[in-house]
């Protein structure tokens, strides 16, 4: 071989890389599996589905294949009055989360917590399932699982959708891809810093909170607000829709770009959206011939700024 | 290049791909460039090209940056390797029709890839942007023969020992090749998590610090000495920086992560892991500024030398700002500002592309057997970038150092967004000298092709005197 002057060296070469990647990738790996999901780790993991980028069932980004999460007040199967529960439908066919297809990524409790008391193993994608979380207890602490509504409850995707109605039904799946389809995330972060930003922007996250998202766009760089509990600062769903359509309407000095093409062809009604019209409009209020700026249009209920406003607003 | 692609390996011109490769380089440096002047248009004028969502800047900003590091900087190394990675083994490239190939393969992809990023195809993963699919195009289709070709010329040579270029470019082959491989499992695997973030940084820091950061390295260890004539000062201290560089370069991934809740004990790892990156830095900046010991005169009168010696002098703030920003002590004030961008500016547009402005403007001279079209062009374009990156890599740390006051402080984030704007215009200018300068390069190379004057057999370029 051409190599022999460097018999040693190709073997320490071989010790140091391997070395380091001991390190770096084993040993981390062996702490990161032990981490127990908290109950918000649940709770996004639920709602945004499989994966947040490109994927074989949504590869143009679209904000296809992701579950829908419903704010239930009335049990669907009996017609009775319950506490109100967040529900995530998987319609049939949705991929689901990782977690409910590896448990194993729950971490230790509250996999056996979701696969005995929660029959999650009976979860079947071809057929879609309904999901929920519920408290139980495991060693004698209090943890939160995931309960296969369907199996327990007798839930149906449909019943559990039709139930609520469009009023109460959430797109956050879909949103987390506008999320990230848009770049957002090179502009916000949803890191808050543990050495400083507790007062402005909450809480920073815990070990737990992440155990089924994919991926985590936790951003790096950040020229704007942290949004990781953004939707507990402001939870207007009008603000947001002024905001997102032209940021400058309700902050004159923002850098954020504008996202009316999200809007989609038609509003709420169904009308036409005529974009040149309004930015006529607000060019005049701008330079001051208008004393007023342009309505913003109301968002069609499948548009790609309702799953983006669901999705902000869902950060708590 | 379709010529050559299905002609013989015998037949293909020795230093063909490594011509396509230069080439192709400046023309995604330009485009790159181009692509951050208007991103950073945006940061400064939100309203300049709106109301399309392709133009947006969170459709553009990632196709810059992937436009620089797989276009521009990867393929000045790839370009380097060609005609470096042979004339160190006193051999040619192993096989001239794969490099060609290997050209033809790498523009159309990147190509293909950067048009699907742009149209919002992404994996949501910094630096690891590309769809999986896309990925393992890179690492088989691309990254995979290059290595392939160094490795064989390689072990082709005829010459005895291996100088210490061609071991940052066996090793950084290869790094690249697992880094790639290991960094992009998350996708492959759908895994979740601190696991999928963490090994998203895992890839980021790798791939500059096993690939870009070293091969760049390499690039100066062959140019300076072939310049001046003067051996490299020390072959030991060319072993403590390539072994430094194995070693704690590719421990401090977490670095990037110290205030996401990862494990305790891995931050403080990687941050101490990452005070000693400044090992390999010293040692590489020391062995090459001793080498141009009685030379000097070379760092004015030669451009590549010119171009060699900025990259290695722009390592020094680099690497002290990379040591130290790391550390719990800095980070936390600087973190996630733009202080970190122009830090990467530094690295990329400082560091690492002046040394590949020296192995391009050499190795197209050398191969083209033509010397360089016009000295005044290669001054302009190099006072436009050194210039335009000053004012890019001044005004952002300053605007950084703004957004880590008002973090601390609490300030109504506006506040800052209205103090950071007329550094986000600063930056506009800078950056859009570097890229004007860039189109004057093109321009130069592609005279120095056409109408450079032609070098007599056995003479090296920098020999002749300069005509314009
Ligand atoms: C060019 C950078 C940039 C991009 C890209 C960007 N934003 Fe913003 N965003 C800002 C800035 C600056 C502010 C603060 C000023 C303001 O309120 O507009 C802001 C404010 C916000 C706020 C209000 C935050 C608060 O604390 O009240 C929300 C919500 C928001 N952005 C969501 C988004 C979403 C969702 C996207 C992606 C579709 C996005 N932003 C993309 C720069 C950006
Ligand atoms: C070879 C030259 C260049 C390289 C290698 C390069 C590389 C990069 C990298 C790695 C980033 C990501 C930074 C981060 O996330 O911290 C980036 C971002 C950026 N670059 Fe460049 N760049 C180059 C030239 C330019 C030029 C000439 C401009 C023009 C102004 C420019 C403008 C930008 C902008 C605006 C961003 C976005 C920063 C942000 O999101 O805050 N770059 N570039």
């Amino acid at each position: 071989m051409a190599f022999r002057e460097y018999k040693i060296g190709a073997r320490l070469f071989g010790l140091a890389l391997g070395g380091s990647m001991m390190i770096t990738l084993y040993m981390p790996s062996l702490n990161i599996v032990e981490v127990a999901s908290t109950e918000t780790g649940l709770r996004k993991g639920l709602s945004y589905g499989r994966v947040g980028g490109f994927s074989v069932e949504d590869p143009f980004l679209q904000g296809e294949g992701k579950p829908k999460t419903v704010m239930l007040s009335q049990d669907p199967s009996t017609g009775q009055a319950i506490e109100p529960v967040y529900a995530y439908v998987y319609e049939a066919g949705t991929p689901f989360t990782s977690s409910i297809r590896h448990p194993r990524i729950l971490g230790a409790g509250v996999k056996d917590l979701s696969l005995e008391q929660g029959r999650i193993g009976e979860a079947n994608q071809a057929s879609g399932a309904v999901f929920v979380v519920a408290e139980g207890s495991w060693n004698g602490e209090s943890v939160s699982y995931i309960e296969n509504a369907t199996a327990t409850r007798n839930w149906s995707p449909d019943a559990v959708l039709s139930a609520a109605g469009d009023a109460n039904t959430r797109y956050i799946g879909s949103g987390k891809i506008m999320f990230v389809r848009e770049g957002c995330w090179w502009c916000h972060t949803l890191l808050p810093e543990e050495t400083q930003d507790w007062q402005v922007f909450g809480v920073p996250p815990r070990l737990g909170d992440y155990n089924s998202e994919s991926p985590t766009a936790f951003g790096s760089d950040r020229k704007a607000p942290d949004l990781l509990h953004v939707g507990s600062r402001n939870s207007s769903r009008e603000w947001m829709m002024m905001h997102f359509f032209n940021p400058r309407l309700v902050q004159p000095h923002s850098i954020m770009p504008r996202y009316d093409y999200l809007w989609g062809d038609n509003d709420a009604a169904g009308n036409r959206i005529d974009f040149v019209q309004w930015r006529n409009e607000y060019n005049a209020y701008v330079s001051g011939a208008r004393v007023y700026p342009p309505e913003v249009p109301e968002p069609a209920a499948d548009s790609e700024a309702r799953y983006l406003i669901d999705f902000v607003l869902s950060l708590k | 290049m379709l010529k050559y692609l299905f002609a013989r390996n015998e037949d293909i011109p020795h230093g063909t791909s490594a011509v396509y490769f230069g080439i192709s380089s400046i023309m995604w440096f330009v485009i790159g460039t181009g692509l951050g002047s208007f991103n950073a248009a945006k940061l400064a004028f939100p309203d300049f090209v709106t109301g399309s969502e392709l133009f947006s800047f969170g459709h553009m900003r990632q196709v810059h940056v992937m436009a620089v590091i797989f276009g521009w900087i990867s393929m000045a190394f790839a370009m380097a390797m060609m005609y470096i990675t042979p004339a160190l083994g006193n051999t040619r490239l192993w096989s001239e029709k794969l490099g060609v190939w290997n050209c033809f393969l790498w523009n159309f992809g990147l190509s293909l890839a950067l048009t699907l990023l742009w149209a919002g195809m992404s994996s949501g993963r910094e630096y690891s942007d590309f769809p999986w699919f896309i990925d393992l195009v890179i690492l088989f289709g691309i990254v995979a023969p290059l290595g392939l070709n160094v490795w064989m010329t390689v072990l082709k040579r005829r010459t005895q020992g291996i100088y210490t270029t061609n071991w940052f470019f066996l090793a950084g082959t290869f790094m690249v090749f697992i880094v790639l491989l290991v960094g992009n499992t998350p996708e492959y695997f759908q895994l979740t998590g601190l696991t999928e973030a963490y090994l998203t940084w895992w890839f980021a820091h790798n791939v500059l610090g096993l690939w870009i950061t070293p091969v760049a390295a390499a690039i100066a260890y062959y140019t300076i000495p072939k310049i001046t004539g003067n051996p490299l000062y020390s072959h030991r201290i060319g072993h403590l920086h390539f072994w430094s560089v194995v070693v704690f370069y590719s421990t401090p991934a977490a670095h990037h992560l110290m205030s996401a809740p990862l494990p305790e004990w891995l931050k403080s790892f990687a941050s101490v892991e990452g005070v000693l990156i400044l090992v390999p830095a010293i040692a590489f900046v020391s062995n090459l500024l001793l080498t141009m010991t009685g030379k000097w005169h070379y760092f004015v009168d030669n451009v590549e030398t010119k171009f060699t010696i900025t990259g290695v002098l722009l390592a020094i703030p680099l690497n002290m700002q990379g040591g130290f920003q790391q550390t719990r002590a800095i980070n936390w004030y600087i973190h996630g500002t733009g202080w970190i961008v122009a830090h990467a500016h530094l690295a990329l547009l400082g560091f690492s592309t002046f040394l590949e402005g020296a192995a391009v403007y050499y190795g197209l001279q050398t191969i083209l057997r033509r010397k360089l079209y016009s000295l005044a062009l290669a001054n302009f374009h190099f006072w436009f970038l050194l210039i335009g990156f000053s004012i890019y890599w001044i005004s952002m740390t300053i605007a950084g150092l703004i957004q880590g006051a008002g973090k601390i402080y609490e300030v109504p984030y506006i506040d800052v967004v209205i103090a950071e704007h007329p550094y986000m215009i600063a930056r506009w200018v800078g950056g859009t000298m570097v890229f004007t300068g860039n189109c004057v390069w093109l321009y130069n190379m592609w005279m120095t092709a056409r109408a450079g004057t032609v070098i007599p057999a056995g003479r090296l370029p920098h020999e002749l005197a300069y005509e314009r």
